[in-house]
C-alpha cells in the first residue's frame, strides 16, 4: 500500500473530476466539496471518462451513455440491475494537496476485467 | 318516421341537428348544402387564410358523422323554393324532396354595394371555403389587396392576405373601424394595432367604381381618389337569405320572423341561425345559433318548452395580437348611463365599461380581452356591481381562477366556437370520465376552434377534475420536484443566482445530470452574466468546448458562417489536421468541417492554430445558418442569402439555447439548404422573405411554421432575432422548436413576437442584445482557461514505480 501525492486541491474544481495516470492506473479523482473521492476511470460499460462526468450527490454520471456510478464503492448504480464496479481508491488531503493510495501488489490493473463483481 | 329536411349544411343548421339527434330521434333526416363541402366551421375561414389552420382542420362533422347517424346529405344543390301547401322544396337540380317539418338554417349572404364593376374577375367575398382557397391562391407577396369593409370579417380577411404577404389596404366608409362594436377611441386603438400589422386603413372613403378591364385593377371613391388593386375583398356586412322563406309565405321583416320557441309563422317550418329574426334582432355572430338549436331541438322534437329570449351580442376579433371584444351596449352619450375606462397609449390597452343602474350594459376591450368572461357573464346575469366598484376594471387581489370557475352558471358558455356550455364540459366529466384536456377536446370539441378558451377549459378541468392536476405538473428531475415554469419563475422571484443554490434549497441538494444543465441554463438566462457560472453543472462540452465522441476524444468544429470559407481557412484546417494527427476530417451536414478524434489536451492548441471561433457545436445554443448560393450566384436567386444568412449568424452566434438551433437561409422557394426544415429558417422569394420557425430534419421530420411574411431584410431578421429571444425565454431545457411551437401553437408565439405591441418587441430585442453583449467566443478560453486543469491533464506530483 503506498499513498501517492497526486495534485494540490485547487486543481480539481469543485464538483468536478480530474483524470491522473499512476503508473498503470488510470484515475478519476473527484472534488465534493468536502472531501475528494477516487475510482477507475474506466466506465464499466463503454469505457467512458468518468472523470468527465457529472457529478450527482456521491455518484458520477458516465458523460457516454449515462451509467451512474458511486464514487465511494465503485459500484454501478444505473441501469439499476448492473453488477459491475470500477475499482475505488482511498484519498486523504495533506498539506493542500490530494494523495491516493495504491496497492503495490495489483499494478496490473490494466488487465483487470472491467465486469468484475463488486465486493464493497 | 317523419321526414325532417334542412335547408343549409352550414354551422347553425347542423349545430341544431346535433341538438335535435340527443333528443330521441323520430327522425329520417336530409340536409342539403349548396357548397360543396361537409359541414366546416366558418368562423375559422380567417385562420385559414392566415395560414395558422389547414382547410381539413376546419371540419366540424366529416362524412362518417352524416353516416353514423343515418343522414342523408346533399351537397352542391341549392335549393330554389317552397311549397308550403304541398310539403315538398325544389332544388335547382330539378329534384323535388317531400318533407314533413322543414328547418331552414340558409344563414346569410354578403353584402354587395351597388357600384359599377364589382362582378370583375378578382373581386372576392370572404364567406365560405372555395374563396379562401381562392384567395389563398391569389394572395402573394407583393399582390396589392383592397379590403371593402372594416368590420370583423374585412379586418380578419386583410390579416389574413397580409399574412400571405399582400401589401393590403382596408377601406371603410364610416369614421372608424368596427363602428358596430367600438366607440371612437376604441376604434382608434384598433387602428393604430392594424396599422402596427402593416395593414394600411383608409377611413370615411366610400367607393364609386371598381376599375379594370375585365380584370379589377383598382378603385375609385367618390371624393376622386382612386387606389391600385389586383385584389378586392368585398366584406361591407351581410344580408340574412330570407328568399326562401318569402316563396313559402313565411312572415318576414329583415330576417325570417321567429317566436321564442323557434316556429315560424308555418307550423311546419322552423328557421335558425342568422336567416332568422327574433324580437326584431337578427343575430350575425356564432354563440346565438347554438343557444337557439337548442330551443329549436326542444321544439321540434315535441319538447315544446324552453324559450329562446334573445342573446347579448357580444363579438371578438380573432387576429392574433389584436385583441378585440365587445357586447352589449356602449354609448355612454344618452342620460343615465356611467362609464368607466382605463386607457395605456403605449400598451395599446383601452377598456371601457358602460353601467346603467348598478348593472353592466356594455363593455369594450381592446389590446386585452383575458376579462371579457366575467363581463359577458356580469352581461348576461344582470348582476348588481354597485358594491364592487373598486374591482369592477382589474379584478379584487382575493378570487382565484377556480373559484370564478366555480361562480360560473352552467348555462355559460365556455368555447364560443363549438358552443360548449360549462354544463357540457362538467357533466361530460362526470358521464364520460374525461381526465385531460386532449379527452376534452376529443368528447366536447371544447377548445378545437380558435383555442382562446383554453384556459378556461383547463381552469374548468382543474376544478372538477381532483387529478387533473397531477397529470398536468410535469416536474424537472427527482432532485428538483417543480416544473420548468415554476422553477424559472423561482430562480427570478427567489433570487436564486446558482445551480447549488437552486437544489440546496428547493431539491435534494445533489442534483444530476438531467436537472444540472437545465438549471445552469435556468439560471444563466435569468441572471444574464449577473451571476457566477458553475462549469460543474455542465455537461462535459460546454466543460471544455468540444463535443465528447465514444472513444473519450473530442471533436473539433469551427464557425464557417453561412458555409462560406476561404482558401487560408482551408489551408490551416489542412494543417492542423496534420499537425496534430486529427484521425478524420469530415463535411458535416451543416456546412462546415469537423476535425474528429482530438486529444482534450490539444484542443486550445488547435483552436489558437485554426484562428477561427467556436462553432457551437457541441453545445444547446446556436449552431449555423445554412445557406444556398443566392443571387450572388445562381441564375434563380431572388434574395442574398449568403449575406444574410451570415448576418443572421453574426447576430445570434455564442448564444446558448434550450436545445440546439439550426437555422437556414435560402434565396429562392427551391430550399436548396432546407430552411423549411430548421429551428428558424429565411425563404426569400422575389420582393419578400418568409420567416418560418419550429422545422426538424432529425428525429422528427417536420415542416416548419410561416411566422411572418416581410418585404424587407432587416424585418425578416429581426423577426428570426425576435423567434429567437422568446424561444430562449420560455422554451423548456431541451425542448426543440419543432416540440415549442406546437406546445404553444403559432397564434401565441406570433402574437407574443412578431405581432406583439411594440414595447413587448422592445423588451425581447433589448434582452437579446444584452445577453450577446456579454456572449463571447467559447474558444477563447484557450488562452484564458477557466481553471489550471481545464484541458491539462494532470501529472502526479511523485512518480512512482508500482
Amino acid at each position: 500500500m503506498k499513498w501517492i501525492r497526486i495534485t494540490e486541491t485547487g486543481n480539481i474544481p469543485l464538483r468536478e473530476g480530474r483524470k491522473v495516470a499512476v503508473g498503470q492506473h488510470e484515475i478519476a479523482i473527484f472534488n465534493l466539496g468536502d472531501r475528494f473521492l477516487a475510482i477507475q476511470n474506466q466506465c464499466p460499460h463503454g469505457q467512458g471518462p468518468l472523470a468527465d462526468g457529472i457529478i450527482s450527490g456521491n455518484s458520477v454520471v458516465c458523460p457516454l451513455h449515462g451509467w451512474k456510478t458511486c464514487l465511494e464503492s465503485g459500484q454501478v448504480q444505473r441501469p439499476k440491475d448492473r453488477t459491475e464496479c470500477v475499482r475505488s481508491y482511498p484519498v486523504r488531503v495533506e498539506d493542500g494537496v490530494v494523495l491516493v493510495q495504491i496497492e503495490n501488489g495489483t499494478g496490473t490493473t490494466g488487465e483487470q476485467p472491467a465486469e468484475r463483481m463488486c465486493t464493497a | 318516421m317523419e321526414k325532417l329536411v334542412v335547408i343549409g349544411n352550414g354551422m347553425a343548421g347542423v349545430a341544431c341537428v346535433e341538438q335535435i339527434l340527443k333528443h330521441a330521434s323520430k327522425f329520417d333526416i336530409t340536409i342539403f348544402g349548396d357548397e360543396t363541402h361537409v359541414n366546416y366551421n366558418r368562423i375559422l375561414l380567417s385562420s385559414v387564410l392566415a395560414g395558422e389552420k389547414e382547410m381539413d382542420e376546419i371540419t366540424i362533422n366529416g362524412l362518417e358523422w352524416y353516416q353514423g347517424n343515418n343522414i342523408s346529405l346533399r351537397l352542391g344543390v341549392r335549393i330554389t323554393g317552397i311549397d308550403a301547401a304541398a310539403k315538398t322544396i325544389t332544388g335547382d337540380d330539378g329534384s323535388i324532396t317531400p318533407y314533413d317539418k322543414l328547418l331552414i338554417a340558409t344563414g346569410s349572404a354578403p353584402f354587395i354595394p351597388p357600384v359599377p364593376g364589382v362582378n370583375k374577375e378578382g373581386v372576392f367575398c370572404f364567406r365560405n371555403l372555395d374563396e379562401t382557397k381562392a384567395l389563398l391562391e391569389r394572395a402573394r407577396p407583393g399582390t396589392k389587396a383592397v379590403v371593402i369593409g372594416g368590420g370583423l370579417l374585412g379586418l380578419e380577411a386583410a390579416r389574413g392576405l397580409q399574412v400571405q404577404g399582400a401589401d393590403v389596404t382596408v377601406v371603410h366608409l364610416m369614421d372608424r373601424l368596427m363602428e358596430r362594436q367600438l366607440d371612437p377611441v376604441g376604434g382608434l386603438y384598433l387602428k393604430r394595432m392594424i396599422e402596427d400589422l402593416n395593414v394600411k386603413v383608409l377611413l370615411n372613403k366610400s367607393t364609386a367604381e371598381v376599375l379594370g378591364n375585365w380584370h379589377v385593377e383598382g378603385l375609385r371613391f367618390k371624393d376622386g381618389e382612386t387606389i391600385e388593386a389586383d385584389l378586392l375583398v368585398i366584406a361591407a356586412g351581410i344580408r340574412p337569405s330570407v328568399e326562401l322563406g318569402r316563396t313559402a309565405g313565411l312572415t318576414i321583416n329583415r330576417g325570417i320572423v321567429v317566436n321564442d320557441y323557434m316556429e315560424t309563422s308555418d307550423p311546419d317550418i322552423f328557421a335558425v341561425g342568422e336567416c332568422v329574426e327574433h324580437n326584431g334582432v337578427v343575430y350575425g355572430l356564432v354563440a346565438p345559433l347554438y343557444e337557439q338549436g337548442k330551443v329549436l331541438a326542444a321544439t321540434i322534437t315535441g319538447n315544446r318548452g324552453p324559450v329562446y329570449a334573445g342573446s347579448i351580442s357580444a363579438a371578438k376579433l380573432k387576429i392574433m395580437g389584436v385583441d378585440v371584444y365587445s357586447a352589449g351596449f356602449f354609448d355612454d352619450t344618452v342620460a343615465g348611463v356611467e362609464c368607466i375606462r382605463y386607457e395605456d397609449p403605449s400598451m395599446g390597452i383601452y377598456k371601457k365599461l358602460v353601467l346603467k343602474d348598478g348593472c353592466l350594459a356594455g363593455v369594450i376591450l381592446v389590446g386585452d380581452v383575458s376579462d371579457s368572461q366575467r363581463y359577458t357573464e356580469w352581461l348576461k346575469s344582470g348582476a348588481d356591481l354597485s358594491k364592487d366598484r373598486k374591482n369592477l376594471l382589474f379584478p379584487g387581489s382575493s378570487p382565484d381562477k377556480g373559484f370564478d370557475i366555480a361562480a360560473m352558471p352552467d348555462t355559460e358558455t365556455i368555447c364560443g366556437c363549438n358552443g360548449v356550455t360549462k354544463g357540457d364540459i362538467v357533466s361530460a366529466v362526470h358521464t364520460k370520465g374525461i381526465q385531460t384536456l386532449a379527452q376534452l377536446k376529443e368528447c366536447t370539441r371544447a377548445s378545437t376552434g380558435c383555442g382562446s378558451c383554453t384556459g378556461l377549459c383547463q381552469n374548468l378541468l382543474k376544478a372538477v377534475v381532483p387529478e387533473f392536476e397531477e397529470e398536468q405538473k410535469k416536474v424537472l428531475c427527482g432532485c428538483v420536484p417543480f416544473s420548468q415554469e415554476n422553477l424559472r419563475e423561482m430562480v427570478r422571484s427567489q433570487q436564486l443566482k446558482s445551480v447549488q443554490e437552486i437544489l440546496d434549497i428547493y431539491g435534494n441538494g445533489a442534483g444530476c445530470e438531467v436537472c444540472k444543465p437545465a438549471l445552469s441554463y435556468m439560471v444563466d438566462m435569468a441572471w444574464c452574466g449577473d451571476h457566477e457560472e458553475d462549469r460543474s453543472a455542465r455537461f462535459i462540452n460546454d466543460r471544455v468546448h468540444a463535443n465528447i465522441q465514444r472513444d473519450g476524444t473530442f471533436s473539433v468544429i469551427p464557425r464557417m458562417r453561412g458555409g462560406v470559407t476561404t482558401p487560408a481557412e482551408l489551408r490551416r484546417i489542412a494543417d492542423v489536421a496534420e499537425k496534430y494527427n486529427v484521425p478524420m476530417v469530415k463535411v458535416t451536414g451543416s456546412q462546415r468541417i469537423d476535425l474528429l478524434g482530438v486529444k482534450k489536451e490539444d484542443l486550445p492548441k488547435i483552436w489558437a492554430e485554426l484562428g477561427m471561433p467556436s462553432g457551437q457545436a457541441y453545445t444547446k445554443g446556436v449552431r449555423m445558418v445554412k445557406t444556398c448560393v443566392g443571387t450572388t450566384f445562381c441564375r434563380f436567386g431572388t434574395q442574398d442569402s449568403i449575406s444574410t444568412g451570415i448576418e443572421l449568424e453574426r447576430r445570434l452566434e455564442n448564444l446558448f439555447t434550450p436545445h440546439k438551433t439550426k437555422m437556414g437561409v435560402v434565396g429562392c422557394p427551391r430550399n436548396c439548404a432546407e430552411s423549411t426544415v430548421k429551428d428558424i429558417g429565411l425563404v426569400g422569394q422575389e420582393g419578400s422573405w418568409q420567416v418560418v420557425v419550429g422545422g426538424a430534419a432529425g428525429k422528427s421530420v417536420r415542416k416548419a411554421d410561416l411566422l411572418i411574411t416581410v418585404e424587407q431584410t432587416e424585418d425578416a431578421l429581426r423577426s428570426a432575432e425576435l423567434f429567437f429571444q422568446y424561444y430562449r425565454e420560455h422554451a423548456n431545457y431541451l425542448e426543440r422548436t419543432y416540440d415549442f411551437v406546437e406546445r404553444l401553437g403559432m397564434e401565441k408565439i406570433r402574437k407574443d413576437t412578431v405581432y406583439a405591441p411594440p414595447p413587448v418587441q422592445e423588451g425581447l430585442l433589448s434582452r437579446l442584445a444584452k445577453a450577446k453583449a456579454l456572449s463571447k467566443d467559447a474558444w477563447s478560453e484557450r488562452d484564458a482557461p477557466s481553471n489550471p486543469t481545464q484541458f491539462v491533464q494532470i501529472q502526479p506530483l511523485e512518480t512512482v514505480t508500482l
